[in-house]
């Protein structure tokens, strides 16, 4: 198996799982508990906090564990917006955010919407970038909350989310308003600089499975002095913020993946990222989806004129390849990616669209491989195509 | 990139044998160079949607049977397998017969499909009338 879709999800790594194991049935306690049991899982955690806080560049009360990127998101957009409506200063909240986020942060936005929130989406250039003058013109004295992605996980577009921070910041200054700025980093983690105090922002979203951790965890950044609304109530577990029995074994799994993490590695992915645009792009018909520069290190998505992606993604799966496609037919909503709709390309683009996502275990020689599949592929399924 | 929820078939891949025998080998497709003849045009669907259909008919003017279809799709594999199993479905039947073809029957032809993919077979059925239409204007 060829496995090219890492911005789905990630193996979790052998020593990772190595580290998890005895948090299943040796270290099972409960960290609430009183007893010495209890007391060990409770370091355990704190450990991988303390971890997770060091690769943020924060302290470790800013950090609370969640059940994954859309948990932590949604905890973040509905927290902060609701708890400053009910500060009752505003008549009509808004709530910024760009047109290709992901769907957390959509349907999240969707939901305040519906509590009496206006949710002004920015729209993004051919290549996905967010305009900043267009940011500043869409903030006002009703801006509460500003959410725009740190890399886009369908294209990769990687945005400028300190010059973001600082426009967000000087509006604040110079109008005395308090608007926060969340970026979702759930694809960013494996290879960008996640330094908060750099990136400027007030909460940050990002998850364990993109990361060769486990599923089913994920970490908000809260700045110290934000206020958030809970979302899940309960024992009043990560100071009230995140009700309910901690996963003591994904957190110090994440707390590890988070160590394994490498520029090393990135650098490497980028120049076999970049081998693979080349030889994809050789194929007649072929075009880029998202930058050449300012793209994530292992993102990979093109377009076959012609040729519906979930077709392509069966050929290749049959191929014995992994990857996946921005077409309709293949999403639950039967409409085509957002994303790529964004862009402002012509309505065949997003259908006919392929995306390669690399990872730690990807080699040159399954690259040349998937070349070869979807040359092969592309070239049976034009021979049926109805588009010229 | 959105998920979907796999309907449980017990089987390592999304759709059926039969579908998947019509998706990696269709059968009637029309090839480059070869649609002299052929008596009835008809083409459904739009890149935006995802899914077009083009279907070329040789019907016998005498018996009005048709003789031939072949066509060419864009589209998943659902669309690309109704398409041809629409085709082994249709060649030797009367005109008037074929019209009258559902999405239905040729969903049944196939096995069935995952829920969300039945409006894929729907054109098929849609672009067959559009074709049979065509060569009745065209008789005019």
């Amino acid at each position: 198996m060829i496995y090219l879709d890492h911005a789905s999800t990630t193996a979790v790594d052998p020593r990772v799982a190595k580290k998890m194991l005895p948090y299943f049935y040796d270290k099972f306690g409960n960290p609430s508990s009183l007893y010495d049991l209890g007391l060990e899982a409770k370091q355990a955690i704190e450990n991988a906090r303390q971890k997770i806080a060091k690769f943020l560049n924060c302290s470790n009360e800013e950090i609370t564990f969640t059940n994954g990127g859309t948990e932590s998101i949604n905890m973040a957009i509905l927290g902060a917006a609701r708890t400053i409506k009910s500060q009752n200063k505003f008549k009509k909240p808004r709530i910024i955010i760009t047109a290709i986020e992901h769907h957390a942060v959509l349907h999240s936005c969707d939901k305040l919407i519906s509590e009496g929130f206006e949710v002004y989406k920015l729209p993004v250039d051919q290549d996905g970038f967010v305009n900043l003058n267009e940011l500043k013109k869409a903030l006002n004295n009703e801006t509460i909350l500003v959410s725009v992605m740190y890399a886009n996980n369908e294209i990769g577009t990687i945005e400028p989310i300190s010059k973001i921070s600082k426009i967000i910041k000087e509006f604040n200054k110079k109008n005395k308003t308090k608007i926060i700025f969340h970026s979702d980093a759930c694809q960013a983690a494996g290879y960008l600089d996640m330094n908060v105090k750099a990136l400027g922002v007030d909460l940050l979203s990002f998850n364990g499975s993109k990361i060769y951790g486990p599923k089913g965890i994920g970490v908000l950044y809260k700045e110290k002095n934000i206020e958030l609304e809970p979302i899940i109530f309960g024992g009043g577990q990560e100071r009230n913020l995140r009700s309910g029995t901690e996963n003591v074994p994904a957190i110090v799994g994440l707390g590890f993946a988070v160590e394994l993490i490498s520029r090393e590695e990135s650098e490497k992915i980028v120049k076999l990222r970049d081998f693979l645009i080349k030889k994809l792009l050789e194929i007649e018909g072929a075009v880029l989806n998202g930058p050449i520069k300012d793209r994530l290190a292992n993102n990979v998505n093109v377009s076959f004129a012609g040729v519906e992606g979930e077709s392509m993604v069966l050929y290749l799966d049959r191929a014995g390849i992994c990857c996946s496609t921005g077409s309709a037919c293949s999403s639950s909503s039967l409409k085509p990616s957002h994303v790529i709709t964004a862009l402002g390309h012509d309505g065949g683009r997003a259908h006919e669209s392929i995306r390669f996502t690399l990872g730690r275990k990807t080699g040159k020689k399954e690259l040349e491989r998937t070349v070869c599949a979807v040359r092969v592929a592309v070239e049976k399924l034009r021979r049926i195509s109805a588009l010229k | 990139m959105t998920g979907e929820v796999r309907e449980i078939t017990g089987k390592k891949w999304i759709y059926s044998d039969i579908v998947e025998e019509h998706f990696f080998s269709p059968k009637n497709v029309m090839c480059e160079g070869k649609n002299e003849g052929y008596n009835g045009i008809g083409e459904i669907g739009s890149p935006d949607c995802g899914d077009i259909i083009k279907i070329w008919l040789k019907i016998d003017p005498n018996t009005e049977k048709i003789l031939d279809l072949k066509w060419k799709t864009f589209g998943c594999a659902s669309a690309i397998a109704s398409s041809s199993i629409l085709s082994t479905m249709v060649i030797g039947r009367t005109i008037d017969d074929a019209y009258k073809i559902t999405p239905l029957e040729i969903i049944k032809e196939l096995g069935g499909l995952p829920k969300r993919k039945i409006h894929c077979s729907v054109l098929g059925d849609q672009a067959l009338r559009v074709a049979i239409d065509n060569y009745k204007n065209k008789k005019k």
